[in-house]
């Protein structure tokens, strides 16, 4: 165990360095640079020396090998650089939006199991008959609505919902308080997105977690446990649940590294001021530090999550042993 | 001599004589129903898409600015937008935006990675290796950053934007696909025809193109319709957020993104046609893309 957890750890290293060649390099392919950009979308006039400080300030003067160099660098001790539009270090923005996206990431993943576990578990349980039919349309349609329409409706029930109940149209609030200092305005806030990107993510792990128990259904224990007379509650939660829940963990896991990059329109939809709207404004920017640095963040989350999952995946089943 | 010919001839026409397309149709609708549905749903897509010019008397387009916030009615069947246009219009002629965005992504984004997921597989080696870590690497982006991050790269360089949204989503599905195919090519690879062919001489081109190519086409049709989904419910997003097709093209997700939330008091049907239009677009090419691999790969069956 011991073991492998060393070698997937060292397995990580020539993707994130792959990843970061990919991005680095094809970033560089940009026509323009962003100094140019900047000062002529200013006004007008462009001055020579200028353009030269701005250059050195962000470091495209040098040559591209040393710029790569400096990046990798930036990686080795954490420093990110600066971005090439606000000015502001990276880490210092990434920091400020880091928490909402994460804690919308977890409440999504968090919603679409709640969605997911139960729909399942019925829809397994009904096999076949109308409740089967109209759970599994549920998680299919999930599939294929995009969750910024989701969120966008959402939006569109509240406000006419709260003009016709409550008399005023009532919006989630736009500025972002932690949940340790206002926990009911902050869920207000973001339960709703939360809830958009969780349906769409609880579509997979519903069909995972009927399939998964149907199999675990057929097994011979379950048939000894009907056999000796337990109450089909106890059988479905105690003995078939429990180890039908290993593939869903799995998916579970994958969809909340997939998360990171769902965000990106769902906090555009909800005006959310986090990492997937900060990705969005550094692209509509050229800003090229800044979409460098998170597309690495992404990537670097999403495979250490996909670590996590498989570490937790033998943790949770004693028969795989990764040797 | 000549008689035998005729007679067999004429045998093999009757063996040739198909059904009536109304028996086929019945046939599928009874085995998978869903995935007829979801036919349905792409045929109508396509009909939209084509006759367009046809089913529409309003130019979807043009804006006309006394026409605004028109609810559903007689006169305009799914009402207007802020721009005074008709929204069922652009709804038909959108259609032809991802439908072709859609098609072509996912054909030369399957199609790229069939050739070198084969070619993967056939050569192996350092050469297999080497790829599947690139692949690695690519598979580390979620599709939508990756997409985005090709709108960066291209966005200054590449001037139409329909052309652009389709390199960005088509380079993501490359080692989706050839992923999956290699995995199917390298059982192929040690078939005793492939050793023929190379004791034949022929060249690896010939071998990869001719030989194993057409024995993975079930995985490639299987991922060239699951992607076309895929790539429609991309390119909503890439153009809501304002990175994909520009106005005044009709695309759907653009559609939401003219005024989803400020007109939403004073014009909801803005908000909810387009996404709608999504929504059964996706679930069309997604439920025919399940039968297809039900009829084509059982083992592939997804979950």
């Amino acid at each position: 165990m011991y073991q492998y957890i060393v070698k997937r750890v060292l397995l990580m290293v020539p993707t994130l360095l792959g990843a970061a060649v990919f991005v680095f390099f094809l970033l560089r392919f940009i026509p323009g640079d962003i100094c140019e950009l900047r000062m002529v979308g200013e006004g007008g006039y462009v001055d020579e020396s200028a353009l030269a400080t701005c250059r050195a300030g962000i470091g495209i003067d040098k040559s591209i090998f040393l710029q790569f160099v400096d990046f990798m660098w930036g990686f080795v001790i954490f420093d990110l650089g600066t971005s090439m539009w606000t000015g502001q270090p990276i880490g210092y923005e990434i920091g400020l939006r880091f928490e909402l996206s994460l804690q919308v990431a977890i409440m999504a993943t968090v919603a679409s199991v709640l969605i997911a576990i139960p729909l399942g578990t019925l829809s397994a349980v009904k096999q076949d008959t109308w409740i089967d039919y109209v759970v599994r349309g549920f998680s299919i349609a999930g599939i294929a609505m995009p969750s910024f329409w989701l969120g966008i409706l959402i939006i569109l029930f509240l406000l006419i919902g709260t003009q016709a109940f409550l008399g005023e149209a009532w919006m989630p609030p736009i500025v972002y308080v932690p949940i340790w200092e206002d926990p009911g305005y902050n869920l207000s806030m973001l339960i709703w997105p939360a809830l958009a990107t969780g349906y769409r993510y609880s579509a997979v792990a519903t069909r995972m977690t009927r399939s998964a128990l149907l199999e675990v259904l057929r097994e011979d224990y379950v048939r000894t446990a009907r056999a000796k007379g337990l109450l089909e509650k106890i059988i479905i939660n105690r003995h078939a649940l429990k180890n039908s829940l290993l593939p869903v963990v799995t998916v579970v896991g994958i969809e909340f590294a997939f998360l990171m990059g769902g965000l990106v329109v769902t906090e555009q939809v909800f005006n959310l001021n986090g990492l997937g709207k900060l990705f969005v404004e550094s692209v509509l920017n050229t800003d090229y530090t800044l979409t460098q640095a998170l597309v690495m963040v992404v990537v670097a989350v999403f495979v250490l999550v996909n670590f996590l999952v498989d570490l937790l995946y033998a943790w949770l089943d004693p028969r795989i042993r990764y040797s | 001599m000549a008689a035998p010919d005729i007679q067999i001839d004429s045998r093999l026409e009757d063996l040739a004589e198909r059904p009536p397309l109304g028996v086929i149709a019945a046939d599928l609708v009874r085995r998978q129903p869903l995935g007829a549905a979801g036919l349905f749903i792409v045929l109508v897509m396509i009909f939209m898409a084509v006759f367009a010019d046809f089913l529409t008397s309003y130019d979807p387009e043009l804006n006309a600015f006394e026409d605004m916030h028109i609810a559903p009615g007689a006169e305009h069947y799914l009402g207007t937008d802020q721009f005074g246009r008709d929204i069922l219009s652009r709804i038909i002629y959108g259609a032809q935006t991802a439908l072709i965005i859609g098609f072509v992504a996912a054909f030369i984004g399957a199609t790229l990675g069939l050739v070198l997921g084969v070619s993967s597989a056939y050569f192996g080696g350092r050469f297999d290796l080497i790829f599947q870590r690139v692949m690695d690497v690519f598979m580390a982006f979620p599709l939508i950053i990756l997409a985005l991050a090709l709108v960066a790269i291209f966005g200054q360089k590449v001037e139409n934007d329909v052309l652009l949204v389709i390199i960005a989503i088509t380079i993501p599905f490359v080692p989706n696909c050839a992923r999956v195919v290699r995995s199917s090519a390298l059982a192929i690879r040690e078939m005793p025809y492939i050793d023929a062919a190379r004791a034949l001489g022929y060249s690896h081109a010939r071998i990869i193109l001719c030989h194993m190519v057409p024995n993975v086409m079930a995985p490639y049709l299987i991922m060239v319709t699951a992607f076309v989904g895929q790539a429609i419910l991309l390119e909503a997003s890439l153009s809501y957020l304002g990175l994909g097709v520009q106005e005044p093209t009709a695309a759907w997700g653009l559609m939401l993104q003219g005024g989803a939330e400020e007109y939403a008091e004073s014009a909801p049907w803005i908000a909810v046609f387009p996404g709608l239009a999504i929504t059964f677009a996706v679930f069309g090419f997604n439920l025919f893309g399940d039968a297809l691999r039900d009829v084509l790969d059982p083992k592939l069956r997804r979950r």
